[in-house]
């Protein structure tokens, strides 16, 4: 297994032990080139792998043992496969022989695991676990991308055998598209040439496909508008004249606007997910709908398409561009210049709710303009995830979970992808509510020398909850008080982090020049009244 | 609408329980599900009847094309199928219907397998419809008690459904 691992480039494991993976453990100690983090929870140890992978481009490894650890890690296998990361997780598991008899620590974790992994194996000869490794990072990694989990019985761990790797897979049922149609690339050219209101709609996709440079161009050549779903934030540069923002129930207007009235809506890697398409109807009826996809699934999925295209969205989008595509649409790129100038202005003019408290749009502005270029930026869940999102104009990357929301995200993910960019600055921006759900992570950070900045927008009460009791229950606020966390600043403090506490723009200045000047782990709390809204 | 889709799977563990929780997970109607092997020992045939609208039978058929464990999937057109459906059933019998009842049997080309004092077993292999009407005839009798397979189906004519040869990656 640990060869397994080697033979595929793996360096970083992030991994909980236990009795049923320890003989795993036992050989990976006594081999050279692959450092184990060992995270506080399962959880962490695969939001850890999503951070990682998401900045490394290749899967992420976590490890976890059978039963409890296993469902442990579930939440993070869930979030990987609704996010399309690639990860590769291992489980140990009870003897084969004791399989099925509910013994200690026995769940059975491939049949739970089944509804939100990509594929999963339960290993009951030795001799397949070459060929079910390299498969494991093949699907991972291949096609759309997604969690694999490898379940190891614990004898089987155990056995010895004469070890080759294979050289390459053969999966007779797996054979994801790559290159998109010719015919439909000349119809979606065609279609760009009759468009009057065209829009590019990028998502997380395009970052999986590293397709960035490709939407780019496209958008550049044709002066086609983009906007972008939460996973596609940063595809375009911010502050970039044809980037209208995020789209959704939690979107830019502009963005929103854009996407009804636009008579032709290219998607590129975004899965049309309720929270980002209001009205699938409405563009189905009003909008030639281009979907290019590299999961042919998703298209047609939850809004009717007229030009579907599967393939690899950087290798679509490059014989897309080859066909040269031209229109003129200026006064349309005008008049959406005009309503994101209006956006922009009202956003600019909000006054905080109280005195002593921060506007949060205005905090990650400015946070955004302090970051130096190739910043790692992750959001965490609630509210704090839509001030971040939709505000974000940092040069670098932002990361998320926009598919499954999983709250305490950000701490383990920022550590995943500080290890594997230790240049970079990592920022990770949670709420109170989700920072208390990882904050055990900040051992993790401590131990493997991963020194990420964490900023906590405090309000003292599970904000977006509290919206949508507003929105949709009367206002009568229930199970939403956190009140009784610790002082933040001596969690900072026991975690050996230098702390300070913001409660003004102004004050924010001077903070933020210190967190960043600072090289070792930080912690911003940025106090934020608790009825602000994202709206 | 009621589809029929043959599916060519992986014959290993786990690839009957991931179809049936694709189904299930994602609110698709499984009028009946046939599975068994084929010619070759590592692939097993799924004979699926699905009711849905067209949109449904496209993500249906996407989504079982999407599983790693299936090979191929295709929708087999009814009039172009030969259909099968295997069904035992246990009607009961008096001394005034036993003859009415075989009578019924022989006319739908069906055979009696087994006989008691009160009931008599029938076994009917035709298509879904046939074992229908079968069954209507017979209910007025009793039925005790009644097994069916669910609908297995082939293509008319030569033709076959293949599977591409895998080449290594």
């Amino acid at each position: 297994m640990v060869e397994c691992l080697r033979q595929e480039g793996v360096t970083i494991t992030f991994g909980y032990p236990g009795a049923t993976i320890a003989p795993f453990f036992d050989a990976l100690s006594r081999s050279a080139g692959i450092r184990n983090i060992l995270t506080r929870t399962e959880q962490g140890a695969g939001h850890s792998a999503s951070g990682y992978a998401r900045i490394q481009g290749r899967p992420g490894v976590c490890i976890a043992t059978s039963g409890p650890g296993a469902t442990n890690l579930f939440t993070a296998l869930a979030t990987a496969y609704s996010d399309s990361i690639p990860l590769v997780a291992i489980t140990g598991q009870v003897a084969t022989y004791q399989l099925g008899r509910d013994v200690f620590q026995e769940v059975d974790t491939t049949g739970a695991a089944e509804a939100f992994t990509k594929y999963s194996y339960l290993v009951k000869s030795v001799q397949d676990i070459p060929r079910v490794f390299k498969e494991a990072f093949h699907i991972a990694s291949t096609g759309r991308q997604g969690p694999v989990l490898i379940d190891m019985p614990m004898d089987i761990q155990k056995q010895e055998m004469d070890f080759a790797y294979p050289q390459g897979v053969s999966i007779r049922g797996y054979k994801p598209t790559f290159n998109g149609h010719p015919m439909q690339v000349r119809k979606v050219a065609g279609a760009i040439g009759a468009a009057k209101r065209p829009l590019i709609c990028s998502g997380g996709g395009v970052f999986s496909a590293h397709a960035e440079a490709q939407v780019r161009q496209l958008a550049e050549d044709c002066s086609i508008p983009v906007v972008s779903t939460m996973m596609g934030i940063g595809v375009l540069p911010p502050g970039h004249p044809l980037f209208y923002g995020m789209v959704g129930q939690s979107g830019i207007a502009v963005a929103n606007r854009a996407l009804m009235e636009s008579d032709l809506l290219i998607l590129v890697g975004a899965r049309v997910g309720d929270r980002a398409v209001l009205s699938p109807e409405h563009l189905e009826s009003n909008a030639t709908v281009v979907h290019i996809d590299i999961d042919a699934a998703e298209i047609g999925k939850n809004l009717g398409t007229t030009i579907p295209l599967v393939g690899d969205a950087a290798q679509v989008l490059t014989q897309l561009i080859q066909k040269k595509p031209r229109g003129d649409w200026a006064d349309w790129v005008a008049e959406l210049d005009v309503q994101k100038a209006e956006v922009r202005a009202k956003r600019l003019a909000r006054r905080p709710k109280s005195e002593n408290t921060i506007e949060p749009n205005a905090f990650v502005r400015l946070l955004c303009a302090n970051l130096p270029e190739g910043t790692i930026y992750v959001a965490d869940v609630g509210q704090n995830q839509i001030w971040s999102a939709k505000n974000f104009s940092a040069h670098g990357r932002f990361m998320t979970t926009g598919g499954m929301g999983t709250m305490g995200y950000s701490i383990p993910a920022a550590i995943g992808a500080k290890l594997c960019a230790p240049d970079k600055t990592v920022v990770a921006v949670c709420g109170d509510g989700s920072f208390q759900m990882s904050m055990n992570e900040l051992a993790t950070m401590r131990q493997h020398g991963a020194p990420i900045k964490v900023i906590v927008v405090r309000n003292g009460v599970l904000g977006m909850v509290r919206e949508i009791q507003h929105a949709a229950y009367g206002g009568q606020e229930s199970a939403i008080d956190l009140s009784g966390s610790p002082d933040f600043g001596m969690i900072a403090a026991a975690y050996g982090m230098a702390h300070s506490c913001i409660h003004s723009i102004e004050g924010a200045e001077g903070a933020l020049a210190e967190m960043l000047k600072n090289e070792d782990a930080y912690l911003l709390e940025c106090v934020v009244d608790p009825r602000e809204v994202t709206a | 609408m009621k589809s029929i889709l043959s599916v060519l799977v992986e014959n290993r563990a786990g690839v009957l329980s991931r179809i049936a929780g694709l189904f299930a997970r994602r609110g698709f109607n499984i009028d009946s599900l046939a599975v068994g092997a084929t010619d070759d020992p590592s692939v097993s045939r799924m004979t699926i009847i699905v009711d849905g609208d067209e949109r449904t039978m496209e993500q249906v058929f996407k989504q079982l094309n999407k599983q790693i464990d299936v090979i191929k999937v295709k929708t087999l057109e009814a009039s172009a199928s030969t259909r099968r459906e295997l069904a035992l059933i246990k009607v009961n019998i008096t001394n005034q219907t036993r003859s009415q009842i075989i009578d019924v049997a022989k006319i739908m080309k069906a055979d009696i397998v087994d006989l008691s004092h009160t009931t008599l077993t029938i076994e009917i292999a035709d298509r879904p419809e046939r074992v229908d009407l079968l069954l209507s005839l017979l209910a007025s009798y009793g039925i005790v008690e009644l097994v069916r397979t669910g609908m297995v189906a082939m293509q008319k004519g030569s033709e076959a459904i293949a599977i591409a040869v895998a080449k290594p990656d």
